[in-house]
């Protein structure tokens, strides 16, 4: 139980220098990210095992290029990046700066989400052609989910920063750090999931 | 108090000699048809001698503390403040680490005599033709034949199908489908099985055998029936609306009768079992 | 989602919410609110499955299909166990309890996130509608609360999605409650209250919380899988497309282990939140206790497989299996012979409460030998899939989850609602109960052993006089329930006031009024460190309650 014990002495720590009061939202936000990340090990399990167990049918085809993952690789290990430095940029009190790193992180995501679906179009079997592809579509379509609500939560971030009453200032950062912590945690699916999907 | 020791000790010999006792006396289960039978039913008086003995000591343990320690009228405060005790929590977790480490070698042992633990090969004896990557899956191998190892038996080969709702067993020796299980008494059977829609699974409560039929994962189960006799073949997974009548008979019958029954439906008579 | 929470006073606890009983139907923030919402309801669909179960006991008392059809009788059964289960114990013993004790356990005004655990709760009603409605559209999902595939694939589709979508909000909510349990006992802690002065029942929420926060997500992604494959025709679970039915059985029940132990870890706690009260005898063995449930929190993870030693698992796993899953009656054994201890030597009130704790301990232990038998392989093969198993967890999550649900209605009543719950009938309710539910579920082992498989409407003849028994035992149930009813009805109307602290206790949710105000307390909250301090009065030095001096109690 090293999760839980970890846990404690961080609260610990925390209860005894600040109000009971505190802003605990974002531990919310990390317990739910556990929980959506068991989400994928399960479907990540599941793929293992078919790969394992079930062979491909005889007839059944079920083929992957890389280039186009590896670019998307790049583009999200990018974003991670630069949405890293947009919020260094807010906790300078860039306000300019960090909108305009947050744009370019949004863009680098739609980037994703625009290849990823060029992947899509270009492949050569369905989401029912065999158990693979279907699996495949499933790993893919359940993670393009998360970029693009990802995507929307950083435009509603960039909208909130650019408001003239300040919602999100570097004393309220809170859905800054979240997106981040959010887009951070998609990224790193991406990579269990391009080192499964593709390189395995 | 050594009075009190006594007691304890004495109570506890009573318990386990009476569950001993009950275990012998009482007939939980149905008729034994297998040979794994009296060794599943040698595990089922184990378990059950712990589990009574267990369950009694505990259930007497809390009815005497509610009447021993019942508030009685006018008695005002609280109990004895005890809270902690090392040595007691250490034995109340040690004691049952053992028995439970015992009782998982037993089962260990007897499923290793049921033929549980034998590797499942798809060659041996069966000679239909098969895929080269088949993987079979569960249910229970070959028992050494150990005692009669100078007259090997000749192994039954019967493929079960299951399918909403009935099973069908097909002889591939003799070419027979038969919606009835005929096997000879005394002789190793050794059944593959996979279904042709959902999920079913081949029950004999008389053999304490049972084993899913999967559509699409071939399963094997092997078994020596002991006794003649007509026992239900029980399907036992949740298969749709006719689950419940989805029910066969497995006849044990003496040698000759089985190849009497052979023969005549057979569609190539010569052959024998 | 702001969680600063002021301190109480009394303009602020009167505005943003509706008071009186209309807030029980309103959008409320308040964790006691929320907690006596879970209950009620989650009592409500608790008839509804009662009623299914009382369905099921009339078809059995024949042996031929004769009072349903037969696919009625499957979806009557599916119904009944995801309801039982999805909507009663797990809402009500995590849900109620939870939200009403927790934050007075950690001495904090209200959860971490009011406003989800508020979202939370709201996902159940619909879902549990939406479920039962099913059965009235176009037929309910028939293919039991397990949803195996294929053969959910192939079952009429409408109520087997239905089924999923109600499942899937079920655990979102589950999912949302889990986080808000972890934050509140770990983020919310009053300052000076260490880990280890927590009153039990946090433990066992938060071991419950991890499990839910780390199986429930599997169960959900298998769901959108399965859906897939009935709505999309993708193949992951259907053979004839190449799919997998093991892989299936795999995932839901690294769900399914766990969620027993969602079941009935939180009832742990329950009880040793109760035993320590009535029998004014602190806790036994404190730590112990504590280490014991993330035993079986981490065990919990790593056994569920032994659902499946008949489908077709390689030898090395199901010995594996084994092994683990008969290790988890050491952690529990721990706990109940720390009960007992507890017990011992004790000044114990016979009341209602108790009774239905002792009656928890001694059917969840021969609920437990059954599981552990049912944990070894070569015994499992033969009574797998049969009433023997159904006998088992009944002795389970009836004989241990509801007991326990019981015995804390008996217990928190006066605190829910101030008033006392009359003790004769209490007890006239116990007596019915642990008859009728002996009657009821105990033949049934006998039933699994001699060959009568579950999920069916029909069955061999030689069973008729012992299905009859249990289902007379199910009617006495079914009895039990009216004088529970009426104790409640009377009690609200004209029961004995019971001041705030009708039974002595030491914990924090005794220390303010009853009900207690909108945020728990009038002034600050007080620190218990010594939440089982019992028979401590000698030592008046240092008194296991620290009372704030600002605290207005009795
Ligand atoms: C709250 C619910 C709950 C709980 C807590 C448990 C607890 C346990 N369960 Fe149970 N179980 C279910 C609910 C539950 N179960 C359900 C719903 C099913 C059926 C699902 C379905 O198919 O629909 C099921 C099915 C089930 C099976 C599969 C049977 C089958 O389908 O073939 C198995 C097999 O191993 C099992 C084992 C156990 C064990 C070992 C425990 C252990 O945790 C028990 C440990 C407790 C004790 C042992 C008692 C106290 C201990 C002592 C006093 C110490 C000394 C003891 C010894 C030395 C033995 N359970
Ligand atoms: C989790 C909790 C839980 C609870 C509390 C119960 C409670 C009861 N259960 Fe249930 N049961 C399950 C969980 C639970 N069950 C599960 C998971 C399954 C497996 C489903 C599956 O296979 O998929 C199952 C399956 C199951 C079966 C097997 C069906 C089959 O395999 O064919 C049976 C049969 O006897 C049964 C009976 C009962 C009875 C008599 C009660 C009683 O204790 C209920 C008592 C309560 C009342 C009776 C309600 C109050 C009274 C009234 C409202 C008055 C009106 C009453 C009548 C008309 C009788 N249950
Ligand atoms: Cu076939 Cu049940
Ligand atoms: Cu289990």
């Amino acid at each position: 139980m090293t999760a839980v014990s970890s846990l404690n002495e961080k609260s610990d720590e925390l209860t005894s220098t600040k109000e009971a009061h505190a802003d605990h939202r974002l531990f919310g936000l990390i317990t739910f990210l556990i929980a959506d990340g068991m989400t994928f090990a399960g479907f990540f399990a599941a793929y293992l095992t078919f790969k394992a167990v079930n062979p491909l049918l005889p007839d059944a085809i079920y083929e992957l290029e890389l280039p186009l993952p590896t670019l998307n690789t790049i583009l999200l290990l990018l974003s991670s990046a630069t949405f890293h430095k947009a919020g260094k940029a807010l906790e300078e009190q860039h306000a300019k700066r960090c909108q305009n790193w947050l744009l370019v992180t949004a863009g680098l995501g739609v980037a994703f989400l625009i290849s990823q679906m060029v992947e899509y179009f270009t492949l050569p079997f369905g989401l029912t052609d065999n158990l693979y592809a279907s699996t495949f579509y499933a790993l893919t379509g359940f993670h393009g989910l998360h970029v693009t609500l990802g995507a929307i939560m950083i435009l509603i971030v960039w909208w909130q920063t650019r408001s003239p009453d300040g919602r999100i200032t570097n004393v309220n950062k809170f859905p800054l750090e979240a997106a981040e912590l959010y887009w951070h945690f998609v990224d790193g699916i991406w990579v269990i999931l391009f080192i499964i999907l593709y390189l395995l | 108090m050594p009075t009190t020791a006594i007691y304890t000790i004495l109570i506890s010999l009573a318990l386990i000699v009476g569950s001993i006792w009950a275990s012998n006396s009482l007939d939980f289960l149905p008729a034994v048809a297998s040979s794994n039978a009296p060794i599943y039913d040698e595990l089922f008086k184990v378990l059950f001698v712990i589990g009574t003995v267990l369950f009694i000591g505990m259930t007497g343990l809390v009815i005497y503390s509610l009447i021993q320690f019942r508030k009685r009228p006018g008695q005002e405060g609280d109990g004895l403040a005890i809270e902690e005790n090392l040595p007691l929590e250490i034995f109340w977790t040690a004691v049952p680490a053992v028995v439970i480490l015992f009782v998982g070698l037993y089962s260990y042992d007897i499923y290793n005599r049921m033929g549980g633990m034998q590797l499942l090969s798809s060659d041996s004896h069966s000679h239909h033709s098969m895929s080269a990557q088949e993987r079979l899956w569960g249910g229970i191998g070959e028992v050494k034949q150990e005692e009669n190892e100078s007259e090997v038996l000749p192994v039954i080969n019967v493929e079960l199908s299951a399918m909403q709702f009935a099973f069908l067993f097909n002889y591939p020796k003799g070419e027979i489908i038969s919606g009835e299980l005929h096997v000879p008494v005394g002789y190793p059977v050794r059944m593959r099985m996979e279904s042709k829609d959902v999920i079913h699974a081949f029950w004999v409560p008389e053999f304490r055998l049972k084993q899913d039929v999967i559509p699409g994962q071939p399963t094997i189960l092997n078994f020596t029936p002991t006794k003649t006799g007509k026992y239900p073949i029980i399907c036992a997974e949740l298969c749709g609306p006719y689950h419940g009548g989805m029910r066969s008979t497995v006849v044990v019958e003496e040698p000759d009768e089985y190849i009497a029954w052979f023969q005549k439906n057979s569609k190539s008579p010569d052959i024998e079992a | 989602m702001s969680i600063s929470i002021p301190p109480n006073t009394e303009s602020n606890s009167k505005k943003l919410q509706p008071t009186g009983w209309l807030r029980y139907f309103s959008f409320s923030l308040d964790h006691k609110v929320i907690g006596i919402q879970y209950l009620i309801c989650g009592f409500l669909f608790y008839l509804i499955g009662g009623v299914l179960a009382g369905a099921i006991r009339i078809e059995l008392t024949s042996p031929m299909s004769d009072f349903m059809a037969r696919d009625v009788y499957n979806q009557v059964l599916t119904l009944h166990g995801t309801i039982m289960i999805f909507l009663w114990i797990v809402p009500v013993v995590n849900g109620a309890f939870g939200n009403y004790l927790i934050p007075f356990y950690v001495g904090a005004r209200d959860m971490a996130f009011p406003r989800l655990n508020a979202v939370a709760f709201w996902l159940i009603p619909p879902a549990g509608l939406m479920l039962i409605s099913s059965y009235f559209i176009n037929g309910a999902a028939q293919s039991g609360w397990t949803a195996y595939p294929p053969l959910s694939i192939t079952t009429p589709a409408a109520g087997q999605i239905i089924w999923i979508i109600s499942v899937l909000l079920l655990g979102g909510s589950s999912i949302f409650g889990g986080i808000n349990f972890i934050a509140t006992i770990l983020k919310l802690r009053q300052p000076g209250l260490k880990l280890m002065q927590l009153p039990m029942y946090c433990w066992a929420m938060l071991g419950t919380s991890i499990l839910v926060v780390l199986s429930t997500p599997v169960l959900a992604g298998t769901l959108i899988l399965l859906s897939f494959d009935i709505v999309a025709h993708t193949g992951f679970f259907n053979p004839t497309l190449g799919g997998n039915v093991i892989v299936y059985q795999h995932l839901f029940w690294f769900y399914s282990h766990p969620a027993v132990y969602i079941m009935v870890l939180p009832a742990f706690g329950l009880v040793s939140e109760i035993l320590p009260v009535h029998c004014r005898k602190p806790l036994f063995g404190y730590s112990t206790m504590v280490y014991s449930i993330m035993a079986i929190v981490a065990l919990g993870l790593i056994v569920w497989a032994h659902h499946m030693f008949t489908s077709g698992t390689p030898p090395w796993m199901r010995l594996f299996f084994t092994i683990a899953t008969a290790f988890i009656a050491v952690p529990t054994g721990i706990k109940f012979f720390n009960w007992v201890a507890t017990l011992w030597g004790g000044r114990i009130s016979i009341n209602s409460a108790i009774l239905f704790s002792c009656g928890f301990i001694v059917n969840f232990i021969l609920g437990g030998i059954t599981g552990v038998a049912l944990a070894q392989v070569p015994f499992d093969v033969h009574v797998h899939d049969t009433y023997f198993v159904v006998a088992h967890f009944h002795y389970i999550v009836y004989g241990g989850s509801v007991f326990v649900i019981f015995s804390s209605i008996y217990h928190w009543f006066p605190k829910f609602t101030g008033k006392m719950l009359d003790d004769n009938i209490g007890k006239l309710h116990f007596i019915l109960t642990f008859i009728g539910f002996n009657l009821c579920f105990a033949p049934q082992h006998w039933l699994g052993l001699n060959g009568m498989p579950r999920r069916v409407a029909e069955y061999d003849p030689q069973f008729t006089f012992v299905n009859q028994i249990s289902s007379v035992g199910a009617l006495l149930m079914a009895l039990s329930t009216l004088p529970f009813l009426w104790n409640i009805i009377n009690s609200l109307i004209n029961g004995k006031e019971s001041g705030p602290n009708p039974w002595k206790a030491l914990t924090s949710e005794w220390l303010t009024s009853s009900p207690p105000p909108v945020e728990n307390w009038i002034g600050e909250a007080p620190l218990v460190t010594e939440p089982y301090g019992y028979g401590h009065k000698t030592k008046n030095s240092n008194s296991p309650v620290q009372m704030n001096k600002k605290q207005e109690t009795s």
